[in-house]
């Protein structure tokens, strides 16, 4: 497999067509908030409920803040892509920077006892508790998330 | 992006000699906003000289990572100079943020603002 077609099952692997939202971020904090709202409302018309609503908006807050500041450093010539399909079932994110990075495994335990002082290293673990996926590609600069619609009453 | 007003984040009043904070903003998420929200709460201890301090969460209905890493230092720097960080009147959702990352262990957490007066 050719490395384009390597990136693009990185990205849409799981989608089902045509109902795949695409959109390119530059690394602007506000964006974040815009992309937020977007999907928000589409989760609020399939009757997510409160509950997973804020779950996806912290898990996407953290996702997202990574990869602006983490992942691209700010840097405004760098973008960030996003793939993301809601369904009545689930929702699925892919979220793409342009910085070079990280093994999730070397992020220091931040519940850790001895750890519990250190200011970062939080975002990873509110991802993994709030979404029924994270997942991270090879490179460490694609993140994979999902969410299966919670049913309870 | 930077045109935005830099207004006041914090509602901070003095009961006794405790410094009762409470937040502006009900999502305490965007960057910017916890920049300038961890500034104000730094300089309550670095500039000010404020060394018992109660942060009351009641209008607080969102908290990001990046908040709780400032509220982290801000224990830190209480602790350094002798003070007290307490916390107090947390919505359930917000507690388990707390809860998930453990923080609930680092942290004084009380219920209600009068409690948290007392246990100073």
């Amino acid at each position: 497999m050719s490395d384009d077609a390597q990136g693009k099952r990185d990205f849409a692997g799981s989608f089902p067509d045509g109902e795949v939202c695409h959109r390119l971020l530059s690394s602007d904090l506000q964006e974040v908030r815009r992309l937020q709202e977007e999907i928000d409302l589409r989760l609020k018309e399939l009757k997510f409920s409160e509950r997973d609503r804020r779950g996806i908006r912290l898990a996407l807050e953290e996702a997202l803040v990574n990869a602006i500041k983490h992942g691209n450093r700010l840097d405004q010539s760098k973008k960030v892509y996003v793939c993301y399909c809601v369904r009545p079932e689930r929702f699925d994110i892919h979220i793409a920077d342009e910085g070079a990075g990280f093994r999730p495994e070397a992020v220091p335990d931040p519940t850790a006892p001895e750890n519990l002082e250190r200011p970062s290293g939080r975002g990873l673990v509110l991802m993994r508790y709030y979404m029924t996926e994270v997942e991270y590609n090879a490179q460490g600069n694609v993140v994979r998330m999902s969410k299966v619609r919670d049913r309870s009453p | 992006m930077s045109s935005q007003p830099r207004r006041r984040r914090l509602e901070v009043e003095e009961i006794g000699d405790v410094t009762v904070v409470n937040f502006v903003d009900r999502k305490i998420l965007d960057e910017q906003n916890i920049q300038i929200i961890g500034e104000q709460l730094f300089s309550l201890v670095d500039e000010v000289g404020r060394r018992k301090i109660l942060l009351n969460f009641g209008n607080v209905e969102y908290l990001s990572s990046a908040a709780l890493g400032k509220l982290i230092t801000l224990n830190k720097k209480l602790q350094a100079v002798g003070g007290r960080l307490i916390l107090c009147n947390i919505d359930p959702q917000i507690y388990e943020v707390f809860e998930i990352t453990k923080l609930n262990k680092l942290f004084n957490i009380q219920k209600e603002e009068q409690a948290a007066l007392q246990a100073f």
